[in-house]
């Protein structure tokens, strides 16, 4: 018998973006190519997959209240000094990229001042060596303030930093313009609304090669399966000819699996339940199209990255 | 692919008898293509006829039944490639694999803890569905004493890991009638291995080393006439098990290739590092497989598989709700704190969870957000002042207690000023996470 495999092409694909740039005379910088697939993910028989995903580790500001047991246990003795604890993300727990919540800027969470947030950052990215996504405190007209700042003393740098939202969007589009860096743009698990911000930063004159999308992450369990479906459907668009859909797309896989109460339980040793609770997030994520995975608990980093080779090695038997 | 009404015309016998009862085959015909009629109702069809038009008609992946009875499972029968196209509706089985080598009291340790795979989420018990028995031994009386034993001591379906046509046979004599899954057949034992499915009744694995491979060896077994059949090519790694699945459940439903047109096993038994084997796993149950197999007896290995599965399984045109009412949970009496929240199902059960382990008699105000959670249901105005006082008027909850004091979430703190003015009830906000509630209502009762 005859038999013929089915192959599926796609018009379009999605744009390539570059994380990450050396300041001038210093060559320390890497950085980090993402985008690029004119396939659904993985499927290398179709055409070209693209860049392969990233993954990076989250780190936060102020200690977090409260912490759970597991993750104090393998953060407590860095996780009062930021920098040192980015470090030991890149250098020990091979973070791709670092994400810095300024949890610690929110008027209600210590209230830290732009000045510090932004020499914070300059610090981490120095410290480091990896390109740097800045993630806001949630609190609009603070984070305003901030990411001027923040850009402003990692210009020229191409961090990523946000989120903007349709409802706020424009300062920081303007000051990410401004000085060379990327925004994270997000939509609450909305494919309308998800294009609608696109559109609004293109018309600031931001192009898709300098935008990340943030479908919102639902964490496995509470959620997930809403933004699986949200990412599939904003995929495929971008992929039939949406162009205002074809940027990568960035997850927060550690934050919001560790809000589940499943992870913070489970089995007192091997597996840790909860940084597994984070790995199988983030691996269903990946078949819905996600390039940016940020990651809290090293063991989940460590999965994931391994786990993505996994999907990019091997032959398919025809 | 669904037949126009011209295409069936095509295959009729064009007389216009009127027997089926319509005035000539043309109408009979438009009205078979709109489903309305069924193709019985002409007693001049051709064979021929029956045959294509039946073939249109079949689902574009067989729904296939392993076990019997309470703990029986369904595989396949699904009809998208995406869920938010329609929705998956037969939930991926997870198998936990025993070998026939392993000396009894570890046998029985394994199945009692296979047992224990059952965890409750959301209101729905979710569980392990198979036990996977596979032939490693080399005497076939170990591979019959485990069958005997794992029948004794679990009510799970049983799958027959083993290519000896010889070995399933004695043990179909003593595990048969609970039907089985054999695997399976290969090209060299299909012939005796489906003639025992047929003879049983049994639903049959069919394997093969490439997709080339695994088309013709189904069609063969197809036309010898058994059809409860579950697919699988061995993968060497996750990528592999992911592009094999989505090709072929692809070609099922997009080509309606028939030789795929079955589900998908996926088996990850030899991985070491239990956190790759579960991310192999969860890309299979997110990708296609309707059958995966694991080595693992870990739960925290299979709590989040299953409940990725839930996930992913889930109508996404209706989330799953409660009621909107005033629950009381413990004992409540006049002086329980009353708490409200929506009635999304994940929500409500987060909630209740932890009310039941502070052990702290409460009365729980659900308000009906069309099932949606607390900032979904506050930003899109399901969940505001309005319609919390509205809910408390309505429950009568006030009647049940002495005091006026109510506890929101954390997450809408913003709206407390406006409750306690439409309400008239004093607002007090409660931990965002629900899992700090226990704490919280235990401080709350002694204040
Ligand atoms: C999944 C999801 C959806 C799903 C809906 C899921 C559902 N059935 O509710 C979909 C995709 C449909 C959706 C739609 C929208 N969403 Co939505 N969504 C989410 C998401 C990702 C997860 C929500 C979830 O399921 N949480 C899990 C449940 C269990 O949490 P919970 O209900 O809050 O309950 C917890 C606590 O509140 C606490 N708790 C609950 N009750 C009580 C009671 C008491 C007394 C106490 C003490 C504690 C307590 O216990 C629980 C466990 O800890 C969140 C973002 C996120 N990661 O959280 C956004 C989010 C909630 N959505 C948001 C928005 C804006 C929307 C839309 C309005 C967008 C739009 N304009 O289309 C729509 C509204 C749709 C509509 N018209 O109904 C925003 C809300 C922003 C805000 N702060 O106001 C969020 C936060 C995303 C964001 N960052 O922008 N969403
Ligand atoms: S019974 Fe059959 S042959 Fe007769 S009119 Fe109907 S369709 Fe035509």
């Amino acid at each position: 018998m005859s038999f013929e495999l089915y192959r599926e092409s796609f018009p379009f694909r999605i744009s390539e973006v570059e994380i990450g740039a050396s300041a001038s005379g210093n060559g320390q910088q890497r950085s980090l190519r993402v985008g690029g697939a004119s396939t659904l993910p993985f499927l290398s028989f179709d055409g070209a997959p693209g860049h392969l995903p990233v993954v990076g580790m989250e780190v936060w500001d102020v200690v977090p209240e409260p912490w759970p047991v597991p993750l104090e246990n393998v953060f407590g003795p860095v996780a009062s000094d930021p920098v040192g604890w980015a470090r030991h993300c890149v250098e020990e727990w091979g973070a791709e990229f670092i994400c810095l919540r300024l949890r610690g800027a929110d008027p209600e969470l210590g209230d830290a001042s732009p000045e510090a947030c932004a020499t914070l950052a300059r610090d981490v990215l120095d410290a480091t060596g990896v390109p740097l996504v800045v993630f806001g405190c949630g609190n609009d007209a603070k984070d305003n303030v901030v990411m001027q700042k923040v850009s402003e003393s990692c210009a020229g740098r191409r961090c990523l930093i946000g989120p903007v939202t349709s409802d706020n969007y424009r300062t920081i589009a303007a000051a990410a313009m401004v000085n060379g860096h990327l925004v994270i743009a997000q939509s609450p698990v909305d494919v309308n609304m998800q294009k609608q911000i696109c559109v609004l930063l293109n018309d600031l004159g931001l192009p898709q090669t300098q935008i990340v999308m943030d479908p919102t992450t639902g964490g496995l369990g509470y959620g997930l399966e809403y933004t699986y479906s949200v990412m599939e459907r904003v995929r495929l668009a971008a992929l039939q000819g949406e162009s205002s859909l074809a940027s990568p797309m960035i997850v927060f896989c550690g934050f919001e699996a560790w809000r589940a109460k499943e992870a913070k339980t489970g089995p007192a040793d091997g597996v840790v339940q909860g940084a597994l609770w984070e790995a199988l997030t983030a691996g269903t994520l990946l078949q819905a199209g996600a390039d940016m995975l940020v990651m809290l608990h090293p063991e989940a980093t460590r999965a994931v990255r391994e786990h993505i080779k996994a999907l990019a090695g091997g032959e398919m038997a025809i | 692919m669904a037949l126009t009404g011209l295409q069936i015309f095509k295959l009729l016998p064009k007389t216009n008898c009127r027997e089926c009862g319509f005035a000539t085959c043309m109408a009979f015909a438009m009205a078979l293509a709109a489903g309305k009629v069924s193709l019985d109702a002409c007693p001049h069809a051709s064979d021929d006829a029956r045959a294509t038009l039946g073939a249109a008609a079949e689902p574009p992946v067989r729904l296939v039944a392993v076990g019997q009875g309470e703990y029986a499972v369904e595989l396949g029968g699904e009809v998208v490639l995406f869920r938010h196209e329609k929705t998956f509706y037969h939930p991926t089985a997870l198998a936990i694999e025993v070998r026939d080598d392993l000396p009894e009291a570890e046998l029985k340790e394994r199945l009692s803890r296979i047992q224990t795979l059952s965890f409750e989420r959301v209101g729905i018990t979710m569980r392990v569905n198979l036990v996977a028995v596979r032939h490693a031994h080399p005497d076939p009386a170990f591979f019959i004493k485990t069958v005997e034993l794992v029948q004794a001591h679990s009510p799970l379906p049983i799958a027959l890991v083993t290519q000896d046509p010889a070995v399933i046979r004695a043990a179909l004599a003593i595990a048969g009638s609970r039907r089985p899954l054999l695997w399976g057949a290969t090209e060299t034992n299909w012939q005796e291995m489906t003639a025992l499915a047929k003879e049983y009744g049994c639903p049959l694995v069919v394997a093969a080393g490439d997709l080339a491979g695994l088309a013709s060896l189904t069609e063969q077994v197809t036309s010898s006439g058994h059809k409860d059949i579950v697919l699988h090519v061995p993968a060497a790694g996750a990528g592999d098990a992911l592009r094999t699945a989505t090709a072929i459940r692809r070609m099922a439903i997009k080509k309606r290739f028939r030789p795929f047109g079955f589900p998908i096993l996926a088996s990850f038994g030899d991985g070491r590092d239990a956190y790759l084997v579960a991310l192999a796993a969860a890309t299979c149950i997110a990708k296609y497989a309707s059958l995966v197999v694991l080595d693992t007896v870990d739960p925290a290995v299979v709590l989040p598989l299953l409940t990725l599965r839930q996930d992913i399984y889930t109508d996404p045109q209706k989330p799953i709700q409660v009621q909107a009412t005033c629950y009381s949970i413990g004992n409540p009496g006049p002086n329980a704190p009353v708490l409200v929240t929506t009635n999304f199902s994940l929500t409500y059960f987060s909630v209740v969870n932890e009310i039941e382990a502070s052990r702290v008699g409460t009365y729980l105000v659900t308000v009906d957000t069309d099932g949606t959670s607390v900032l979904t249901a506050w930003a899109s105005g399901k969940f505001g002042p309005e319609q919390i006082a509205e809910a408390m008027e309505r429950t009568g909850v006030g009647e049940k207690v002495k005091h006026r004091q109510v506890v929101i979430p954390g997450y809408v703190a913003m709206l407390s000023g406006r409750l306690e003015e439409l309400s008239g009830w004093n607002v007090r906000v409660g931990p965002r996470e629900a899992a700090a509630l226990p704490g919280f209502l235990r401080s709350y009762v002694t204040n």
